[in-house]
């Protein structure tokens, strides 16, 4: 008896070490632990079994059918596991094919940086002002303290729509109607598009962005606006950004300035990106004219404000590298999706 | 304005300080130097050199080999040029030198014989005979290079002959000598068939053993000219050559040192409230106040020589307002001739030509003062008057540029007795030019009305140098200084005699301007903490003075008017960059984008996830876009505000669509083959006010975004409406409907829907007509929408509401109806929602089929409707009526057949 249960058991774990999938496995539960299998035939042998051996004998086919149902577990597991494998060794793929594309669109660079700029100078506390591009003369130029026949006026070729209304040269007349519209005090930007009448070149656009800036308040001090200027060129060009302001003029500004930042590739040394000079022009700012704030309704002995304006191409031509300004306007998706 | 740094001698001394530095430091005390540059910076390695000896080249008939001695050698030099002779001075590029606009010499063969370098003409160190007006060059008819133009028959035998009567009284001479008698002047002795003659010439092509013309009865030397030859008979006979040099100088001497060209000019943008800085004067004042050095200007000094201007001329000034100060000298017994070296050098290195004393003293004193200056030949001014009025509509003159120009009445004309002589302020007339026959000359010194200058320059169409300076507002009180400086320079040239007494006729008000001196007020403008003294220190330097609390402003400072003005001085004569950098905190405000603003960004932000990239186009179009895009021509959307002075057609009116712009751009992008593209922009739409048919011009149009989307080669129609409907969601706009929109020019009449919330339309979008799409070069389905910014955001639905989660399943339940085609299935779905009742949570169609199984004109369209009620599970006899009721109002409403 015993001698026979060595041998199924032997029997049992060659087959199931052969076993190589699920229905291996089956058959050799079947053939020795099922209703007519070689276990259960002599589990049912067990009435010749002597009365006094027979828990004897009941244990030792117990323990060979649990031995052999541990070998079973175990085999399933490595088949399991084998059919596994073989599963995702089959689903291998080719990981360096392409990926489906994901169609993305793409900011335009002028957007790009206005949104930084926008950004900034939200996180300043000013607000974001609009108004008119078709705007009278009165605003564009006249409340400037630009008058009529005033040579300044040359320095902006100026697209008429009729004797009274131009389009705008400047984001300038937002000053003006920010400060007619709202009481000090006056945080704003106003960026938007402007015009002038220069011939479509690599560097010349009739139409371009400006972002005017305009702070109106009690003790506003010209420290005051190259603490500003200083603070969002370290902002949008990074923090070793060495600024300088230059006396200028403007009929709308005084005292005036320009500022410039010392060129990031030579770092004022000199060379073709700022023409030698070291540095290069970024915007143009002052204290707001005491005849502006007048003709705008505010009372210059009791306020003081500073404004500044920047031409957006520039900025982002200079930020990107970019030698044509004509590509902004082109709109071709191979220029579009370098951003 | 190009300042010649070493003219600036005259009044302060910047002695030690490089050019570098000059820019830096001038630039930041508010002049800002655009360029320094050397005027010899291209010229290298050029030097005097002196022939010493000159033989014919063997191998050529019209070059000469020269000796040259360069100072440190004698070296030979090679030179097809022929009004060169032994002893004379001129300019030598050697051997690896360079000559302006970058052209290298280097030593060379020519046919044969070395040459070791170049001689130069003026046109080779860019010069002409005005900077050196010595150097013109005569040349003499050198029979020996005659080339007869009629071979046949040629006016001259082959074989010349000492003595031949070529007409007249003029032979043929052998020349049997040539010696430099002065500068340009040569003394012969030539055989002219009768033995030796003598005579002088001022023709510099003449050699030894040439054969000359001699007109024995003058006994002259002819030109070709004078043998009524042309040019081409002879070829080498030109009033063209080297540059011999008629200056203080040896051989070696660097040449830039000679010619005044070893020197260095500042070029300054000047800005247009300074036009006193665009004067020598007035930036050695702006230059002694940055450099901390001293400044003087020396009174001018004219002797006279007797008589008196009032014996000669009376000037009238009748238009006071327009002219403030006329003030005149007369110069008599003119002798026009060039100006000295030292002049012509300043005026060329400043950028002006010298042309004569007279005209060259004019230009000085305008470079040294400011003060634009005009000379009238005074035997051309009837009765010697000069009467400064306003001009007659219709009067007529004919200016020095020789244009002709109707005058008007708001023109200021200086007139004589009868006719205008000069347009004040920009330029005179030909009446009265300075000639080589000038006996007499009125200086002119005036302060003319800017304003005036300007409007009358801008509508005869000609800028001058004097009227872009007028225009700008000069200062009155220098129009006599000026004046007696040109005099003095008349003077110390000899170019006349000076007559006693000054004519000027003073209507200006000469008190100096006096402003408030406050100091306090100008530091807490600029941040600054300086003390009173130190303020006025540096007011002090720029020619302020401080006077009883008063800052008095100088006069040829016409841009200081207040506070502020001064305020900028002092902070300029500071330093920009030493004023602190400070946050002023004040009173917070809180800076964020409008509701509006936000929208567009969330609208933009949709747009790009959907794969659309920004597109920026220019804003002004031309009129044919509305063609293009096939509005009729009576659409009054086509009423544009429209340019006054366009760059051309093309940039002419303001947009009132962005469609075409769109459309350009996907013809852009079409064109350059890319295969697809899809791009939206948040661009302005310009609506005129309409007036008489027409927009009118003096009113603002108004300005409106309107989101305009365009693809081609990517999406459908229907993907084009899910990004509406995107749209519509993350804008939260109230629920949107689409109507079938048959009648837009622009769109595909079978595949364009109009927008709409709330029933306000919101745009429009769909197919672009293929007709139209044609015209741009686009095949294949194009895609556009149109919605107008501000419907969107009036279509805002603010609220955002919470539902809670469903508690409780759903049943879904599928019908299909056949129906006859045309009709939408929006309407069938707005049927359902209604009969469906409350609990029916959603309907979805799911399938639209035409075809085999389907009669023809019928389409069987599927929906999946979805039925739940929020407190408690639906029983099927719940959901069973709710789908009766469907198919019920289905079948009423619109004949709906169910499908088995």
């Amino acid at each position: 008896m015993k001698e026979k249960l060595q041998d199924i058991l032997q029997a049992a774990k060659e087959q199931l070490g052969a076993a190589v999938d699920a229905r291996a496995l089956d058959e050799a539960r079947v053939r020795f632990l099922g209703k007519k299998g070689e276990l259960t035939a002599l589990l049912k042998g067990m009435k010749d079994v002597a009365e006094e051996e027979r828990p004897v004998v009941g244990q030792l086919i117990n323990d060979v059918r649990a031995e052999i149902e541990k070998t079973i577990d175990k085999q399933k597991e490595v088949v399991e596991q084998a059919a596994l494998r073989h599963k995702l060794e089959s689903e291998t793929i080719d990981v360096t094919l392409p990926g489906e594309p994901l169609v993305i669109g793409k900011k335009h660079p002028l957007s790009t940086v206005l949104d930084e700029f926008k950004d900034i100078f939200l996180g300043l506390g000013f607000s974001i002002a609009e108004g008119p591009e078709v705007e009278l003369d009165h605003y564009n130029f006249e409340a400037l303290n630009i008058p009529r026949d005033h040579p300044a006026r040359d320095t902006q070729d100026t697209f008429y729509i009729s004797d009274n209304v131009v389009l705008r040269t400047q984001t300038s007349p937002m000053q003006v109607r920010t400060m007619e519209k709202k009481k000090p005090p006056i945080r704003i930007i106003a960026p938007g598009r402007v015009y002038r009448s220069d011939a479509v070149d690599a560097t010349h656009s009739p139409l371009f962005h400006q972002i005017e800036g305009l702070v109106v308040d009690k003790g506003i001090r010209m420290s005051d606006l190259k603490g500003i200027l200083a603070l969002f060129a370290k902002k949008l060009y990074g923090e070793d950004t060495v600024v300088r302001f230059r006396p200028h003029h403007f009929p709308f500004t005084e005292p005036s300035a320009e500022m410039d930042i010392q060129c990031y590739r030579c770092h004022g040394e000199g060379c073709p990106l700022c023409k030698g000079e070291g540095w290069i022009e970024i915007l143009g700012c002052g204290m707001v004219h005491p005849k502006v704030l007048e003709m705008s309704g505010i009372d210059p002995e009791e306020y003081a404000g500073y404004a500044f304006g920047i031409g957006l191409e520039r900025m982002v031509m200079g930020r990107f590298k970019i030698d044509d300004i004509r590509l902004f306007y082109e709109n071709d998706v191979r220029f579009l999706h370098q951003f | 304005m190009k300042l010649p740094l070493f003219w600036l001698s005259d009044y302060t001394d910047i002695t030690g300080v490089t050019p570098k530095e000059y820019d830096a430091r001038l630039t930041m005390t508010g002049s800002k130097v655009e360029e320094v540059y050397n005027l010899g910076a291209e010229i290298e390695n050029v030097v005097v050199g002196r022939v010493t000896e000159m033989t014919r080249h063997p191998n050529s008939d019209h070059m000469w080999i020269c000796q040259i001695d360069v100072g440190d050698e004698v070296t030979q030099i090679c030179t097809g040029a022929w009004n060169v002779h032994v002893g004379d001075l001129l300019p030598v590029a050697k051997h690896k030198s360079t000559l302006p606009g970058g052209v290298k010499i280097t030593r060379g063969k020519l046919r044969g014989e070395v040459s070791n370098g170049m001689l130069c003409s003026l046109g080779e160190l860019q010069l002409d005979t005005h900077n050196a007006p010595y150097a013109v060059i005569k040349a003499a008819a050198i029979l020996n290079d005659y080339h007869s133009l009629k071979e046949q028959q040629p006016s001259l035998p082959a074989e010349l002959t000492a003595g031949y009567k070529l007409y007249g009284e003029t032979r043929c001479a052998k020349v049997l000598s040539v010696t430099t008698a002065a500068y340009g002047q040569y003394a012969l002795t030539v055989d002219c068939g009768a033995g030796e003659t003598a005579l002088t010439t001022d023709c510099a092509n003449i050699h030894e053993g040439d054969f000359i013309a001699v007109d024995t009865g003058k006994n002259t030397v002819c030109t070709p000219a004078d043998l009524r030859a042309q040019q081409a008979e002879f070829p080498h006979c030109i009033e063209n050559g080297i540059f011999i040099l008629n200056e203080d100088c040896k051989p070696g001497d660097d040449i830039r040192k000679v010619l005044g060209l070893d020197e260095w000019v500042a070029d300054f943008e000047i800005t247009s409230n300074r036009p006193d800085c665009l004067s020598v004067i007035g930036l050695a004042r702006e230059t002694a106040a940055a450099f901390d050095r001293p400044f003087c200007v020396k009174e001018p000094v004219v002797r006279g020589s007797g008589d008196d201007i009032g014996r000669y001329l009376s000037v009238e000034v009748r238009d006071a307002d327009l002219c403030p100060r006329y003030t005149a000298r007369l110069v008599k017994n003119i002798r026009i001739e060039p100006s000295p070296a030292w002049m012509r050098q300043r005026l060329h290195a400043a950028g002006v030509r010298p042309i004569n004393n007279i005209v060259d003293i004019t230009n000085y004193v305008m470079l040294e003062y400011g003060q634009p200056m005009h000379a009238f030949d005074y035997a051309c001014l009837t009765d010697g008057k000069l009467v400064v009025r306003r001009a007659r509509d219709g009067e007529f003159i004919q200016t020095l540029d020789g244009v002709d120009h109707m005058l008007s009445g708001s023109m200021l004309a200086i007139c004589d007795k009868d006719k205008p002589v000069a347009v004040a302020g920009v330029m005179g007339g030909a009446n009265s030019e300075i000639t080589g026959s000038t006996q007499t000359v009125v200086f002119e010194s005036a302060n003319f009305h800017g304003a005036t200058v300007r409007v009358t320059a801008k509508a005869l169409g000609m800028r001058t140098e004097a009227s872009g300076r007028f225009e700008k507002g000069l200062d009155p009180r220098m129009t006599r200084d000026a004046v007696e400086r040109a005099c003095e320079l008349v003077e110390l040239l000899g170019a006349g005699e000076v007559v006693n007494g000054v004519i000027d006729v003073d209507n200006a008000d000469a008190a100096p301007k006096r402003l408030p001196f406050e100091p306090e007020k100008m530091n807490a403008l600029l941040g600054l903490d300086l003390p009173d003294s130190e303020q006025q220190k540096l007011l002090e330097k720029l020619g302020f003075a401080v006077e009883g609390g008063k800052v008095v402003v100088p006069s040829f400072r016409t841009d200081i008017d207040r506070m502020c003005d001064l305020a900028e001085e002092v902070a300029r004569m500071y330093g920009y960059d030493k004023i602190p950098t400070t946050l002023y905190a004040g009173e917070m405000v809180q800076g964020e984008l409008s509701a509006k603003q936000q929208a567009e960004c969330a609208a933009a932000l949709v747009c790009r996830e959907a794969g659309f990239d920004e597109a920026m186009s220019h804003s002004f179009i031309s009129p044919k876009c509305y063609d293009m895009i096939g509005w009729d021509a009576d659409d009054p959307r086509r009423i544009s505000t429209t340019i006054r002075n366009p760059l051309g057609e093309d940039f002419s009116i303001m947009r009132t669509t962005v469609l075409p712009s769109m459309l350009d751009n996907l013809a852009h992008n079409n064109a350059h083959r890319n295969p697809t593209a899809s791009l939206f922009e948040l661009g302005t739409v310009y609506t005129p006010a309409v007036r008489d048919g027409k927009a009118d011009p003096d009113v603002l149009p108004r300005e409106e975004k309107v989101l305009t989307l365009g693809s081609y080669g990517r999406l459908s129609f229907f993907q084009l409406k899910g990004v509406i409907e995107a749209l519509g969601r993350e804008l939260h706009l109230k629920p949107l409907q689409f109507v079938q929109q048959t009648e837009n020019p622009s769109y595909h009449p079978g595949r364009c829907a109009t927008v709409l919330a709330d029933g306000k339309e919101l745009g429009v979008f769909g197919t672009v007509h293929p007709l139209i799409a044609a015209r741009y070069g686009l095949g294949g389905e194009v895609l556009a929408a149109e919605l107008r910014m501000n419907a969107l955001f009036d279509a805002i639905d603010g609220e955002k509401r919470y539902r809670p989660l469903p508690k409780f399943p759903a049943s879904t339940r599928d019908i299909a109806v056949l129906v006859d085609d045309s009709v939408p299935a929006a309407a069938m779905q707005a049927s359902i929602q209604k009969a469906g009742g409350a609990i029916l949570e959603e309907v979805r169609l799911f399938d639209v089929y035409k075809g085999k199984g389907i009669p023809a004109g019928k389409k069987s369209v599927a929906y999946s409707l979805s039925l739940r009620a929020a407190d408690r599970t639906l029983t099927d006899g719940e959901c069973d009526k709710a789908m009766k009721d469907a198919i019920a109002a289905l079948e009423k409403e619109f004949g709906a057949v169910l499908r088995g």
